[in-house]
Formats: structure tokens, C-alpha cells, sequence
């Protein structure tokens, strides 16, 4: 078993972003490409808490960690309004559907 | 009394009839009685006329007033200098008589007028025009300049054409009025090329300043040719206006107008102008144009007098023998004679007014009927008229106790004199033969008129005398025509204060050289002179050979008239001899008078055919050179439009088109990127990331 390093930490976080892109790009459902966004300030997470334990930086690569998590769940709650209002108006959650930024 | 009294007093006489012309033309449709004011600005104008000549004439005998204002003022042009242009009144002892003639025999012709048109539907419009015609024949005698002049003589001949074609209603007096127009014009042509070369030459319009610069040697061109060309240009306007030979042909046509018209325009002033025309510009005359116009006066002296003969229309009579007198004035002036000339147009224009004013009422009374050779016998039914017209006639026919005798016999004295001093004889001979022509044709038309037995007898027994405002004008003209008022001794018209003291010969100004010898100012020289010891110069020359010519040609001229006279009375009172077997054996000689010299005919094969040919030719050149060019215009014009429609459609439409077909393309691939949709909105942005990053990465 070879040493963990900081490449492992970044390669599991790019996965995560990809992940998170792939998400966000080809699912419909609103909510699920809301997860998608999740997944990416995660990976953005794990780069974080990787460059700390790394660096030499002390706990703010852990502070910032933590500011992110606090404000994804913010953003959730801002997104899931959005997604409330989305359904309000068009009736449905699907984005393939809503192509009104067309015209 | 100071002299701008007199300019002030000139000004209203002049725009009084104007005042008139137009009150009676603007209210003429609305007022019925509106013509009377028209007679009373007239009288008014005759009553001031008389009071100017009074003072001019008793305060001021000698001196020439004038009042000039600068009307435009161009200022200092290039080429020519200082140039401004003088309006103004001039007022000597010529303008003041001929201003009294002119009013008073217009008062006259209006106060006739009122009976005579009584009844036209334009009966207002008749003394508008009368208004209008007073108002530019002052002008004319009032004007101080050529300018004025020309302005004044152009709107006589304007109410000249007016007054002819009164009745235009007939296309004879239609035709007469535009003739009458365009003949003038012929000669105004001339008159305006003379006021031309003048002003280019001296840059002004006034007679004083003109006659100055001649008198200072100063002449057009530098030359005296030049200056005799000027007076005959100028002359040809008093040709036209004076209808001298040979454009003579309108004045017999013009007859068409009202009679009274004639009366006033075509008898005593209009056609007087032209001889006033010369008098005014007589000091600049050479030697050369003043013998130009004396042949001219005694042509238009002679043919008319012999037309004048063979005419049956008494108008026409009158016509021609007008001419025939305007030629004696005209032949005066060229001769020399210029106060004898103005003598004569006044006392002309007072009994030729008082005939043409006589045969209007012989012809008010005939109801339009002007054939002589249907009336006759009228003396009886018209007293008043056959005695006036009697007086008249024996005036034009120089008979002693006359004014005419004393005018006539000084023009004669005048040719003859001539004749003497420069071995001319063909001028006299003119002279003397007219008075006996004129003596004959006056009487033929008295004799046949009034004497023997009516012709017509319907109408004779419906003619009977004038009424009043009719006859009175005929009985102070007729008084006019005795000599008293001119001169006290019947047969010496110098010794009246008319030539002693207001007319006299006006200084010369041309060179010397340019003169007749006998107008020379200079000594006679030795040798030549009649009476040794004696210094007398070349004009006391004249002046003595005019003395010496007065006896016998007054005695002359005497015996002439009255045997002119006694062939009229022969021919047609007696009947001795018989007229028509006459006119018969003398066939061509009777028709060629009788067709006026055929100069209609000549003037209609000659210049109206040229002029007709000539439009002939422009109205060719028009419809297929001019019309040609303008259409081939419109075809090249038209063939080019077809070729920029085509370029249009094909090339800038191409190209629009294609620019919209591109854009349109373009956008068809472009809008396949514009989804709508975030997700792919996010791809393009995430792709587009890769793309920067990878160009420029190596930064």
C-alpha cells in the first residue's frame, strides 16, 4: 500500500468535480443538478482540508472548509426556493423544458 | 412765388389723373356716376395747368425750373463709375403751354365724351383709361430726364392700345389696337437703343447733364457720326409714336377707337409726343440727323396728303391728314424751324381736335354711319358743328384770319429759307404742294359732308344738332383756331407774345463741325457775307433768310390754298368737273392712292410674311431640333435608368440579398447554440474554460 499524498486527495477531488459537472450537465431534474453543485463545493472541500494537511497553513485550509460547508447550506436553501418558483411558474422541475432564456 | 411752387404744382397736375385712374377703374363697377369724378380731377388738372403756365410764363420767362430727386443710386461700379439715377420735373416755357394744351383739350375730349359714350356698358372703364392716358402724357412733358421719357412714352402707348381696342368686342379694333402696339414698338426699339448709347456715354439720363457733356465736345464714340446715329435712334421713337412714314400705317387703323379717343390721342397729343420727343433733344441734334428727319417729315407730309384725297371714310381722312400735319412738324424741326414746329403742334392740336370731334358728331348723329359719300347736305341740320368744323377746316388749310395760316406759312417760310440758304429745293417744293393738297382734301370732305344734297335720306332726317356737351368743346375749340390768341396781326405770328417771348430757339450743342453751316454760331466768313461791314453770324443768317422767305411764301402758300380750294369747290360743290370720270380715266394712279401706296399689302408680303416664315422656321427648329434634343434626352435618360435598374436588381440587390441570405444562414447555424437551456449554456462555458486554459496555459 503506498503512502496517501496530496495527489490522492486532488485526484479524489477531481472525480468529485467531474462528478458534480457531469450533475449538473445532463440531469434534468432541477434538483438533482443541485446536487451536482453540491458535490463540486465538496470536492472544493476536499481540496481545502488536502492543502491544509499539507501545507503549511494552519487550520484556515479547516476554516475555510467549514465557511463553505455552512454557505452550501445556504445556497440550498436560496436553491431550492429558486426551484420552488421554477415549478411555480412552469410546472414542472424538468430544465430540459425550461428554454425561456431562448428568446 | 418761388420755383419749387412750380415743381409742386407740376407733381399734382401729374399724379391728379392718376388719382382718377385709378378711383374710376376700382369703383367703376360699383358707382354708376363715378366718371363724374373722373371730369372733375380733370378740370382740376386743367384749372392748376393753367395757373403753372401763368406763373411759369409771367414770373419766370427765361429760366428753366427743374426738381430732380435720385431715385436709384448704384453707387461706384466697376467699369462705369459713379452711377445714380435722376427722376425729376422739369418745367419750362414749352412743357407750361404744351401742359395747358394737353389738359385742356383732354377736359374737352372728356366733357364731349359724356354724351358721346353715353350708353356703353364700360362706360366708367372709358375715363379710367382717359385718366390713365392724361396721367403719362403729362409725364411725358413734364419729364426733366430720358429715362422718364421712355417710361411715360411706353404707357401712353399702353393707353393708346387700351383705347383703340375699346370696342374689342369687334375684331377689326382688336386687331387695330395690337397693331397700333407693335408698330410702336418697332420704333421705340430704336428710340431705347439712342437713350442707351447716351447713358453708356455720359451714365445719365438727364437732359441738362447730356446736353452739358455735348456742349463740352464730349460725344459718343468720339465721333459725330455716332452722334447723328444717336438722334436718329432717338428720332425713330417720334417715327412710331408720330406715326411718321414708314411706320405711318397704324394711326389710319387706330381709327377703330371711340372718336373722342381719336380726338384726344391719335390727333392733338399722343402723336404730338414724338414731335415733342425731337423738340426736347433738338440742342444735340447734328446736321446729318436733323436732314434724316426732314426728309422723313416730308415724306410723311406728302403721301398721306395724296392718300388723304381718294379716302371715303371721314376718320380716315382725318387719319391721314394728321399724319400728313405731324410731317409739316417734324419737316419744320429738320429744317430748322423749331419754333414754327411747335407753333403748329399747338395750333394743330386744337383744330384737329375740334375736326375729329366734329366728325364724331356728325358720326354720333348718323348712328355709326362714316361714309362720306352717305351724307351731305347736313349743314343745315347741324349748325353748330358744320360752322366749328368750317373754322377747322380753313385753319388746317392755312387760310389767313386762322391759327393755322400763321403756323403753317412759318413752317413754309422755314423750308423755304432752307431751300435759299443751302440750294435744297426738294423740301419747300413738299411743303408748298402739301398745302395744296391739304387745302383740296379738307374741302373735298366739308363739301362732301355737309353741302349739297343728302345721300341717305333715312338717315339724315334722324340727325340733327349735338346737345350741349357736345357742342360747347366744339365751340372753344373752334375759337382756339382763330389767330387772336397767338398773335395780334393775322399775318405776322411773331409779333404775338407766344413766339416773341415763350418759344424761342433753344441753343445748340453740338460741335460745330456736326451742324448745318447756317446753324453755326461762328461769324459768316468774309466774302460770303450778304452785306459788307456787316458781323453777323451763321444763325442771324437763318433767322434773316426766314424774314426775307415770310412775304413770299406766305403769298405762296396763300395762292396754293386757295386754289386747292377751288378745285374741291369745282370738283365737288360745282360739279364743273366730274370726280368719279376722273378716278376713272386715271385708273391705277386713283387705286394706288386709294390703297394707301398698297403699303399695308407691302408690309403684309414683306416683313409679316418674313416674321410669319421666320416663326415658320422657329417652330420647325422648335418641334424637331429642340423637341429632338429634349427627347433624345428623355430616351438616354431613360435607356440609362433601364441599365441602373438592372445594376440596382442585380448587383445591389445581389449583394443585399446575399448579405440577408449569409446572415440568415449563419444565424440558422448560430441559433442552434442559443437552447435556452442552462445545461448547455454551462457545457459551451465549461468548454470554452478548457479552451482558455489550454491557450494559456504557457503564460
Amino acid at each position: 500500500m503506498a503512502h496517501i499524498g496530496l495527489n490522492h486527495f486532488l485526484f479524489v477531488s477531481l472525480v468529485l468535480f467531474s462528478l458534480g459537472i457531469f450533475g449538473i450537465v445532463t440531469r434534468k431534474n432541477a434538483v438533482m443538478v443541485l446536487m451536482g453543485i453540491e458535490l463540486i463545493l465538496n470536492s472544493a472541500n476536499i481540496n481545502f482540508i488536502a492543502f491544509a494537511k499539507f501545507g503549511n497553513f494552519g487550520l484556515q485550509g479547516q476554516m475555510m472548509a467549514l465557511f463553505v460547508i455552512i454557505l452550501a447550506a445556504a445556497e440550498a436553501a436560496i436553491a431550492l426556493a429558486i426551484v420552488l418558483n421554477i415549478y411555480k411558474t412552469f410546472s414542472t422541475v424538468n430544465v430540459d423544458e425550461i428554454d425561456t432564456l431562448k428568446d | 412765388m418761388s420755383e419749387s411752387v412750380l415743381i409742386q404744382l407740376a407733381e399734382i397736375i401729374l399724379f391728379l389723373p392718376l388719382i382718377g385712374f385709378i378711383v374710376t377703374l376700382l369703383f367703376g363697377k360699383k358707382i354708376k356716376y363715378v366718371y363724374n369724378f373722373e371730369n372733375f380731377i380733370i378740370i382740376l388738372a386743367f384749372a392748376l395747368a393753367v395757373v403753372l403756365a401763368y406763373i411759369k410764363l409771367s414770373d419766370f420767362p427765361n429760366q428753366t425750373v427743374t426738381g430732380q430727386f435720385t431715385w436709384i443710386n448704384m453707387g461706384n461700379l466697376p467699369l462705369f463709375g459713379t452711377i445714380h439715377i435722376d427722376l425729376g420735373m422739369m418745367v419750362d416755357n414749352i412743357a407750361a403751354l404744351m401742359i395747358v394744351v394737353v389738359t385742356l383739350i383732354s377736359m374737352l375730349v372728356h366733357i364731349f365724351s359724356i354724351a358721346y359714350m353715353k350708353g356703353d356698358k364700360r362706360y366708367n372703364r372709358y375715363f379710367a383709361y382717359l385718366g390713365i392716358f392724361t396721367f403719362s402724357m403729362t409725364g411725358i412733358v413734364f419729364t426733366h430726364n430720358l429715362l422718364m421719357m421712355y417710361i411715360f412714352w411706353e404707357l401712353v402707348g399702353l393707353s393708346s392700345y387700351l383705347l383703340i381696342g375699346f370696342w374689342f368686342e369687334k375684331k377689326s379694333a382688336a386687331d387695330a389696337g395690337k397693331k397700333a402696339f407693335i408698330v410702336n414698338r418697332v420704333g421705340d426699339i430704336g428710340m431705347f437703343s439712342g437713350i442707351l448709347i447716351l447713358f453708356f456715354t455720359y451714365h445719365t439720363f438727364t437732359f441738362d447733364t447730356i446736353f452739358h457733356q455735348i456742349s463740352l465736345g464730349h460725344i459718343p464714340f468720339n465721333s459725330e457720326f455716332w452722334l447723328t446715329v444717336t438722334g436718329i435712334l432717338i428720332f425713330m421713337g417720334a417715327i412710331g409714336k408720330s406715326a411718321q412714314f414708314p411706320l405711318h400705317v397704324w394711326l389710319p387703323d387706330a381709327m377703330e377707337g371711340p372718336t373722342p379717343v381719336s380726338a384726344l390721342i391719335h390727333a392733338a397729343t399722343m402723336v404730338a409726343a414724338g414731335v415733342y420727343l425731337i423738340i426736347r433733344v433738338f440742342p444735340i441734334l447734328s446736321g446729318g440727323a436733323l436732314f434724316f428727319i426732314a426728309i422723313i417729315g416730308a415724306l410723311s407730309a406728302l403721301i398721306p396728303a395724296t392718300i388723304a384725297i381718294t379716302q371715303n371714310d371721314i376718320k380716315k381722312v382725318l387719319a391721314y391728314s394728321t399724319i400728313s400735319q405731324l410731317g409739316y412738324m417734324v419737316l419744320a424741326l429738320g429744317v430748322g424751324a423749331y419754333s414754327f414746329a411747335f407753333f403748329h403742334l399747338m395750333t394743330h392740336a386744337f383744330f384737329k381736335s375740334l375736326l375729329f370731334l366734329g366728325s364724331g358728331s356728325i358720326i354720333h348723329q348718323m348712328h355709326h354711319e362714316q361714309d362720306i359719300r352717305k351724307m351731305g347736305g347736313l349743314r343745315k341740320k347741324m349748325p353748330i358743328t358744320y360752322i366749328t368744323f368750317l373754322i377747322a377746316s380753313l385753319a388746317i388749310s392755312g387760310i389767313p384770319l386762322t391759327s393755322g395760316f400763321l403756323s403753317k406759312d412759318g413752317i413754309l417760310a422755314g423750308t423755304y429759307a432752307f431751300g435759299s440758304l443751302t440750294g435744297n429745293w426738294f423740301f419747300p417744293f413738299v411743303g408748298f404742294f402739301v398745302a395744296l393738297l391739304t387745302a383740296l382734301y379738307m374741302f373735298r370732305l366739308v363739301i362732301l359732308t355737309f353741302h349739297g344734297e343728302p345721300r341717305d335720306k333715312e338717315k339724315y332726317d334722324h340727325a340733327h344738332e349735338s346737345p350741349f356737351v357736345m357742342a360747347m368743346p366744339l365751340v372753344v375749340l373752334a375759337t382756339l383756331s382763330i389767330f387772336i390768341w397767338y398773335t395780334p396781326n393775322p399775318f405776322n405770328p411773331e409779333q404775338g407774345a407766344l413766339l416773341s417771348k415763350w418759344v424761342k430757339a433753344p441753343e445748340i450743342y453740338t460741335p460745330q463741325d456736326a451742324r448745318y453751316t447756317f446753324m453755326k454760331s461762328d461769324a459768316v466768313e468774309p466774302g460770303t457775307k450778304p452785306k459788307a461791314g456787316e458781323e453777323i453770324t451763321y444763325s442771324e443768317m437763318y433767322t434773316n433768310a426766314m424774314e426775307n422767305a415770310h412775304v413770299p411764301s406766305m403769298i405762296l402758300s396763300l395762292f396754293l390754298a386757295s386754289s386747292g380750294l377751288l378745285i374741291a369747290f369745282l370738283f365737288y360743290q360745282w360739279k364743273i368737273f366730274d370726280a368719279d370720270k376722273l378716278a376713272e380715266r386715271t385708273k391705277p394712279v386713283y387705286n394706288f392712292l386709294l390703297n394707301k401706296w398698297y403699303f399695308d399689302e407691302f408690309y403684309a408680303a414683306t416683313f409679316v410674311a418674313f416674321t410669319f416664315g421666320l416663326s415658320k422656321v422657329l417652330a420647325w427648329f422648335d418641334a424637331n431640333i429642340i423637341d429632338g434634343i429634349v427627347n433624345g434626352t428623355a430616351t438616354v435618360t431613360r435607356q440609362f435608368s433601364k441599365l441602373s435598374g438592372k445594376f440596382d436588381n442585380v448587383v445591389v440587390d445581389g449583394a443585399v440579398n446575399s448579405a440577408a441570405y449569409l446572415s440568415g444562414f449563419l444565424g440558422l447555424f448560430f441559433r442552434k447554440f442559443q437552447t435556452g437551456k442552462v445545461q448547455t449554456y454551462i457545457v459551451l462555458v465549461i468548454f470554452s474554460l478548457v479552451i482558455l486554459l489550454f491557450l494559456f496555459k504557457s503564460f
